[in-house]
């Protein structure tokens, strides 16, 4: 592309606190362009970030029954996730034959109790049990099947159905991760029930740093002047836009964080808008009281007239706006991300609130929706402007050194202050909670 | 705007149908998108399902596009506006529709099918998308229009074409 060479940055130059400047006394918190330019930082961060984090794997509505399977990239490697035919249990093996290394899962998903290598035709129970090895004999006797069943992926662990893989085998369990998350999943999971996701994946991509869409999942500052068109939309079909996106933001520990708040917008569970049609007010209605008598008022009310965008730790976000997204991304270079998002709904849902909720999801949401491809064009704007160079830092302070509102950045911080302590090599069970007593000490 | 006929739905040509089919590709090309929607009836819908999921219904699964016309009029003051910051400025367009076959008139309905690409050219990138549509036409006052675009996409996963900001 150019004749100038990059110069390769400096081995120190990889540590997170290089990086991202976090300086409280001065209300400044500053993150160094090259983490979002540099392959090496990219290189860096498949090792450090991915493979000792839990990473979002899918959801066990995808394989409700025995045998079941769906096929996935995770933390850019291939596994795929099986309900046992035998036992149950939600299973996920690296996607790699024992024997010379084909992948075994060669369909995106599908019901199978057993997966055959095609090289080779050795194969495997659900169960990840080697069953078949072809001309067995010319083996000796001792041919060990137990060592050479599928490769199980070290961790695996559910949380309420949500299903999350770490590559270390060490990491702390998951409900201890996920830390302050937890209690927001609880709302986003009690408020539709059954939860499942809905078929159909949104397999879409961006030519830009992928902590760039970790940003702009949880900013709401930039809701207003980049999605105009849909405020527009909004208001046309008259809904009233005078109270804009108001709320707060709260880190969460452990890298993760929330905005919570009130937006204009209806909800498919029980926030009422014109959008919906004069019908559906009643049966909203009927929803707001059964979740009220299941939950009290106070939890009712955050679950249906309260918007969460929260982000898990590193790469996932599960926005509970006018639908439920459920999203994961990895990036695949430096300065691109493949992004798959999915749409979680309860299971048994009348027709005409499934209708609703689709249609609001598709207006904002999607590739193909009136708001995302405006953020991917805004990422990716980020993207070619820090190629401009001459501008070392991005200012990431807003807000701070005040209650922070859902228009500020300290959902940001909170990851990015993760992200720097993982690339200085951190472990959160090594971790003595210093940072987080400085951060308290702040306000 | 649409192409006049005055044969009835079960006699119509393949060379009537490409008459609407190519003025359709034309006006997109050409970001005409509010006569482009003159094509298209009252009741019209516009439907991209997911690359991994083609068949779905639009009422229970996630699609990519589920327009009703009100939605398509929205879609298109929102490209017509400087505020669709995806498509301003506009990418190249070039749609080019080929293979088209009439089935058996359905009702009032007439299905058709036709292969498509679509070139997009936008700073410096291409994309294409390429597919069938499934067609459902009606006449109406010697009118022959658009009531049902549906677009399944060959490809496996979008990701190449980032999005799909543009009208396919």
């Amino acid at each position: 592309m150019t004749a100038i060479e990059t110069p390769l940055i400096e081995a120190a130059q990889l540590n997170g606190s290089n990086l991202v400047l976090d300086e409280s006394a001065e209300r400044r918190f500053l993150v160094d362009r090259t983490a979002m330019t540099s392959p090496e930082i990219y290189a860096a961060e498949l090792k450090k970030v991915f493979d000792h984090s839990w990473l979002y794997v899918g959801h066990e509505s995808e394989i409700r029954n025995r045998g079941d399977y769906v096929r996935r990239p995770v933390g850019g490697r291939p596994v795929f996730m099986v309900r046992g035919a035998k036992t149950g249990a939600v299973n996920v093996f690296h996607n790699s034959c024992t024997h010379r290394g084909a992948v075994v899962c060669r369909q995106d998903s599908g019901n199978s109790k057993s997966f055959q290598c095609f090289y080779h035709a050795w194969t495997f129970s659900s169960e990840g049990n080697l069953v078949g090895v072809p001309g067995r004999d010319a083996y000796p006797d001792d041919l060990d099947y137990e060592q050479l069943g599928l490769a199980r992926v070290a961790r695996v662990e559910s949380y309420r159905g949500f299903v999350f893989a770490s590559f270390d085998p060490d990491i702390i369990d998951l409900v201890e991760y996920l830390a302050g998350a937890r209690e927001y999943l609880d709302y986003v999971i009690d408020a539709q029930g059954d939860l499942q996701i809905l078929a159909g994946t949104h397999e879409y991509g961006m030519q830009a740093n992928w902590k760039l869409l970790v940003e702009n999942s949880i900013d709401g500052y930039h809701a207003v002047p980049t999605h105009d068109t849909y405020f527009k939309y909004l208001a046309d079909l008259g809904t009233d836009l005078a109270g804009g996106v108001n709320g707060v933001a709260r880190d969460l520990g452990n890298g993760h964080a929330v905005m919570e708040y009130l937006a204009p917008w209806g909800r498919p569970i029980a926030k009422w808008e014109s959008i919906f049609g004069e019908a559906a007010n009643t049966e909203m209605a009927a929803i707001r009281a059964d979740l009220t008598a299941k939950f009290g008022e106070d939890r009712a009310a955050v679950m249906c007239d309260h918007n969460r965008n929260l982000l898990i730790y590193p790469n996932l976000i599960i926005n509970d706006i006018m639908a439920v997204t459920v999203r994961t991304f990895m990036p695949t270079s430096a300065t691109s991300t493949d992004i798959t998002g999915w749409q979680a709904a309860p299971h048994d849902e009348l027709p005409e609130v499934r209708q609703r909720r689709l249609d609001s999801f598709l207006t904002f949401l999607g590739p193909g929706g009136f708001a995302t491809p405006d953020d991917i064009e805004a990422l990716e704007s980020c993207q070619q402007g820090f190629a401009s160079g001459g501008v070392e830092f991005s200012d990431i302070s807003r807000g701070m050194g005040r209650d922070p509102l859902a228009t500020d950045e300290e959902q940001m911080r909170a990851f990015w202050r993760r992200w720097r302590d993982q690339m200085d090599g951190q472990r959160l069970d090594q971790m003595d909670g210093k940072r987080l007593d400085q951060k308290d000490g702040q306000r | 705007m649409s192409t006049v006929v005055t044969t009835p739905l079960a006699q119509l040509t393949r060379s009537d149908v490409e008459e609407l089919l190519f003025q359709e590709a034309e006006l997109l090309d050409d970001w005409q998108l509010n006569t482009w929607l003159t094509l298209y009836t009252d009741d019209a819908r516009y439907v991209i399902p997911c690359t991994d999921d083609r068949d779905a219904n639009p009422a229970s699964a996630l699609v990519l596009i589920d327009d009703n016309r009100m939605r398509m009029q929205a879609r298109v003051d929102r490209l017509n506006s400087r505020k669709a910051h995806r498509e301003y400025p506009h990418s190249n367009l070039r749609h080019l529709v080929t293979n088209i076959r009439l089935d058996a008139p359905v009702g009032d309905e007439l299905p058709v099918r036709a292969s498509f690409a679509v070139w997009r050219f936008r700073a410096g990138r291409e994309t294409v998308y390429v597919g069938r549509y499934h067609y459902r036409l009606v006449l109406s006052d010697g009118q022959l229009l658009i009531r049902s675009k549906r677009v399944e996409l060959d490809m496996t996963a979008l990701r190449p074409a980032s999005d799909v900001a543009v009208i396919l």
